[in-house]
């Protein structure tokens, strides 16, 4: 490994850009003109570096990888300690990838306080990427929980009209699981005397405390998936939040929440694990049948898609709980997949919202006249969210139900028709949004996509098709991790829950 | 008596002195020089850091065991003498602009400072009340000091008539102490629960819940915070301010070295108290500041909470809970600082203003404010990665480690229900257009420098904790003889 701190420069480089947004002076033309430069190019040479981390990466090792350490608080054993492995590697990507996307994306679409805008996208990024790579629990948290500072302000400065209920929804919602999560991580201090995770993953609790602790990370976790039934944050802050703040929302911030259960829950609390998947289950198959249901019921574009996620999330969690090799792998596929495919039909409905400053899909119809670039492009991100063969919906949902066709029959099956959901909203969505006849006078002249949003979705085009086409560039990086984590979690459950074991066999 | 026996007590003697020597040159000067006063009281308690950071490391006892200097008191006596010191620059242009600078402003402070810093090192109950009463006696003077003004007297009446009743509390709890124990001092007392083999008597435990009384009363904690609304709100601003900063910490640690100095044997009999005080102050504290409409009734109320938070490390009755005080307390007197910085400049066509709504759009008029306020509120909210998440860490992580989950879980759901008013003022500040912006010409230097600092300070803990976070906790090991 060479001696850079690639990690941590990727982590901080992003608030030196803030920085120097911070300090920029002038007339508003001028601060705003520079703030935007700035934030580009700072995300831009971040994304840049964190491709090293994938080029660096050794697909063979399944231990952390690019790994950092030094002295933070002595008084408590608490260090700076960050590495990345199969799992957390690509979240780091995305959360890069999706930064100088939204800086982009919200070029001409944010006009006001464009300087207190960029700083707050840069700060996000740094505490995205540190929540991906932090590998001490308190570490972990301080980033966790810091994003919800940038996020209540892009909400509640540059979001909609009932911006203030939602960002104040958005912010309770999620401290609440939180500080449940800090007392967990309070009491594991005092079980095993160390916040460091990787030392924690080979230690074992008393399975009476594994349930507490579980129930309390689940809290944190379920919240920001979201999981059915506490949901009901999310179509809130979608709807509300700025186009760039529903991308990185949908993209990122609700893979935290998956990453969480994948980190933490399953091998620190193994036998808890076993013991609470029947009500993983449960509340994920809700969530993908009944939330289709909800979305296929939307009048409003934004909502339609953010309920679409919670059933997307839906299979995530089946996946990370039907805990074997498949399933697992095809969770992470799926949520990169989601993390692409949700942000780009955000940004889809962005593009139109700027247009029209509508997002009732009954204000739209037959834009495929006018705008053919932009339907071709919706359809490639509706055809990758349906997960039509050759997009990468179709490689995350299909390896998800294979994993949970072995782990339970009933789930797969009933998560399978989830699918079908997907397809009749998304198709809908698409009908009435892009075919038809172009008979509203108001769209008499909308404008097809300028360069700049072509430059916004080329990326995410690319990486939907090629995700579809040749997963195993993406794959192969995360299999000895994810092989690390099953077989660990199958020796840790057993004596809890052999059945269960022997039944993947 | 010898000089070494004089060395322990330096800074206080040095207070004392110089206290003198301020009113002298007060006299003298007249209202006038009531600037120069000041700036020349803040040289007093730089020099009284110094003297206290330059005695002799180690416990020291003094004055036939009454008075003892430790890491702990060298730890609060610090915290309390920059308290005072941000208390007397904050309150400058103040002062002035409301004709109120009379030179027995800052002579005053100086004076409760010496009863703060005699409090912290307090071995014996008779010392305690010494400490207490000349604190408090200097304060009541401050509260109404716009004598002309009805909301000023009538917070100062207030403040002393509760106070006083609250003081009486304490004194009788002292004789219960007395008569139980037969000492007034802490060690004698501690020997006498010892020799008892840690078995409290009912007297004595009525003398702990006296005790315990009258020292809520001082912190403003439930339920013997009714004073705190009212007297924040009447008092003049840095008035309010003072009684923010270093009197909470003075009373925290008096609170802290009485009941785990001779106490400390007996934690089963008085944690229940202390569960009870801290669990209502943290709910309270969130509660009732929902709805306040003025800034300094709404800190008030926050203030109550940030104590029932401290107070939890207490319940804990642990080393690690003393730690977390302190280093809650530390941060509370930096954010707090802050925030009063911030309400002093908060001023509409020269007028002084305390609504919250006058903020609104603070953000877009007085950016650098509104970031600095931000800061604090979050802080105080308790967001990682500012510094009053640390703070509420370390109180948790005792609560924790001792065993009081319940403690724990109603601490930091209060701390989701107090996240909401803060947050709310931010969402004044940064989402809601002005209707009456605030003034724009420049508050004072002082209290701009104040805000920078302390903001600074709050945003960038996180970088560099360990020195805090060691010196307290070498300060709370000094309270747990070996």
């Amino acid at each position: 490994m060479s001696g850079w701190p690639l990690l941590s420069l990727v982590t901080f480089l992003p608030l030196v850009g803030a920085g120097i947004i911070l300090l920029t002076r002038g007339s508003p033309e001028l601060v705003a003109r520079n703030a935007r430069n700035i934030a580009l190019w700072t995300s831009l040479i971040t994304f840049v570096l964190s491709l090293a981390l994938w080029t660096g990466f050794d697909p063979d090792v399944s231990d952390f990888q690019f790994v950092e350490k030094a002295r933070w608080i002595p008084a408590f054993g608490i260090t700076y300690h960050m590495g990345v492995d199969g799992i957390s590697m690509f979240f780091v990507l995305l959360s890069t990838l999706l930064t100088p996307i939204c800086v982009l994306a919200s070029w001409e679409a944010i006009e006001t306080r464009v300087k207190e805008y960029m700083i707050s996208f840069l700060v996000l990024e740094t505490l995205m990427v540190g929540t991906f790579s932090a590998l001490d629990f308190v570490l972990f948290y301080v980033f966790f929980e810091g994003v919800l500072i940038p996020m209540f302000l892009i909400i509640g400065v540059w979001g909609g009209p009932r911006r203030v209920y939602s960002a104040f929804k958005f912010f309770l919602y999620t401290l609440t699981g939180s500080v449940l999560m800090l007392l967990a991580i309070l009491a594991i201090f005092f079980q095993t005397g160390t916040t460091d995770v990787p030392t924690l993953m080979l230690s074992h609790l008393p399975s009476t405390m594994q349930k507490w602790l579980w129930l309390a990370f689940f809290a944190s976790f379920a919240v920001k998936v979201p999981m059915w039934p506490v949901h009901t944050w999310l179509p809130d802050a979608h709807v509300e939040a700025p186009t760039a703040g529903s991308v990185i929302l949908a993209g990122v911030l609700l893979k935290m929440g998956a990453y969480g259960f994948l980190r933490f829950s399953v091998p620190m609390l193994p036998e808890a694990t076993a013991y609470f998947t029947p009500l993983i289950y449960t509340l994920s198959v809700v969530a993908v049948i009944y939330t289709s249901l909800v979305a296929l019921a939307q009048e409003d574009m934004k909502k339609l898609i953010a309920y679409s996620s919670v059933a997307h999330m839906g299979f995530v969690t089946i996946g990370i709980f039907a805990l074997n090799t498949q399933a697992v792998t095809g969770a992470l596929y799926q949520m990169l997949s989601h993390g692409i495919v949700s942000a780009a039909l955000f940004l889809c409905v962005g593009v139109v919202y700027d247009r029209e400053h509508s997002r009732e899909i009954s204000h739209y119809g037959g834009l495929v006249d006018r705008m053919p670039i932009y339907a071709f492009v919706f359809m490639v991100f509706t055809m990758a969210s349906v997960g039509l063969p050759g997009t990468s919906g179709f490689v995350g949902e299909f390896l998800v139900l294979t994993g949970a066709f072995q782990a339970s029959t009933w789930v797969a099956t009933l998560a399978a028709t989830g699918v079908i959901l997907g397809a009749a909203y998304m198709l809908y969505l698409y009908r009435r949004v892009v075919f038809g006849k172009l008979e509203k006078d108001h769209l008499k002249d909308i404008l097809d996509l300028s360069w700049r949003e072509v430059a916004v979705f080329a990326p995410l085009v690319v990486l939907a098709i090629w995700m579809g086409v040749y997963p195993t560039s993406f794959t192969r990086p995360m299999h000895a991790s994810v092989v690390n984590l099953v077989t660990k979690y199958e020796t840790a459950a057993v004596p809890h829950s052999s059945a269960i074991a022997a039944a993947r066999r | 008596m010898t000089t070494a026996q004089l060395m322990p007590a330096l800074p206080e003697i040095w207070l004392a002195v110089a206290g003198m020597a301020l009113l002298m040159i007060g006299v003298f000067r007249g209202d006038g020089g009531t600037r120069n006063l000041s700036w020349l009281s803040v040289l007093v308690l730089v020099i009284a850091i110094v003297l206290v950071l330059g005695g002799t490391p180690g416990r020291t006892v003094a004055f036939g065991g009454q008075f003892v200097t430790d890491a702990f008191a060298v730890f609060v006596k610090v915290i309390v003498l920059i308290g005072s010191m941000v208390s007397i620059v904050l309150a400058l242009d103040y002062i002035e602009r409301e004709e109120m600078a009379r030179f027995e402003y800052p002579v005053l402070i100086v004076l409760a400072t010496l009863g703060m810093l005699v409090m912290v090192s307090a071995n014996d109950l008779i010392t305690l009340y010494l400490g207490l009463e000349l604190q408090s006696l200097a304060l009541y003077v401050v509260a109404s000091f716009q004598r002309d003004r009805i909301r000023s007297t009538e917070a100062g009446l207030k403040y002393f008539v509760l106070g006083a009743l609250s003081s009486g509390m304490l004194l009788y709890g002292c004789s219960l102490i007395y008569g139980a124990t037969g000492a007034t001092g802490f060690e004698p007392i501690a020997q006498s629960i010892s020799d008892n083999e840690g078995a409290a008597s009912i007297g004595l435990v009525f003398g702990i819940v006296f005790l315990t009384a009258g020292l809520a009363f001082k912190v403003s904690a439930v339920p013997f915070h009714m004073w705190t609304p009212d007297v924040y709100e009447g008092a003049p601003t840095p008035v309010t301010a003072l009684f923010a900063i270093a009197p909470k910490a003075a009373a925290i640690a008096l609170f802290v070295r009485v009941m785990i100095g001779p106490f400390g044997d007996i934690v089963a009999d008085w944690r229940p108290i202390l569960i009870a005080i801290s669990v209502g102050s943290m709910v309270l504290g969130a509660v009732a500041a929902i709805n306040q409409a003025n800034i300094k009734r709404l800190l008030a109320y926050s203030s109550i909470g940030n104590m029932g938070y401290a107070l939890v490390g207490l319940a804990a009755g642990t080393e690690s809970g003393v730690r977390g005080i302190l280093i809650y307390m530390a941060i509370y007197i930096v954010m707090t600082s802050g925030a009063f910085a911030i309400v002093l400049s908060m001023r509409q066509k020269g007028k002084m203003v305390e609504g919250i709504a006058d903020l609104a759009g603070l953000s877009k008029t007085h950016p650098g404010m509104a970031l600095a306020f931000a800061i604090f509120l979050f802080s105080l909210a308790g967001i990682p990665p500012l510094a009053g998440f640390f703070g509420k860490l370390y109180v948790f992580l005792a609560a924790v480690e001792a065993g009081l989950y319940a403690l724990a879980v109603i601490g930091v759901l209060a701390s989701v229900v107090a996240a909401y008013y803060y947050l709310r003022i931010i969402k004044i500040m940064y989402f809601d257009e002005a209707a009456a912006p605030l003034d724009k010409e420049a508050v004072g230097r002082g209290l701009e420098a104040v805000q920078a600092v302390t903001a600074l300070l709050i945003l960038l803990f996180f970088v560099y904790p360990s020195p805090v976070l060691t010196t307290a906790a070498m300060a709370a090991r000094s309270l747990f003889p070996v």
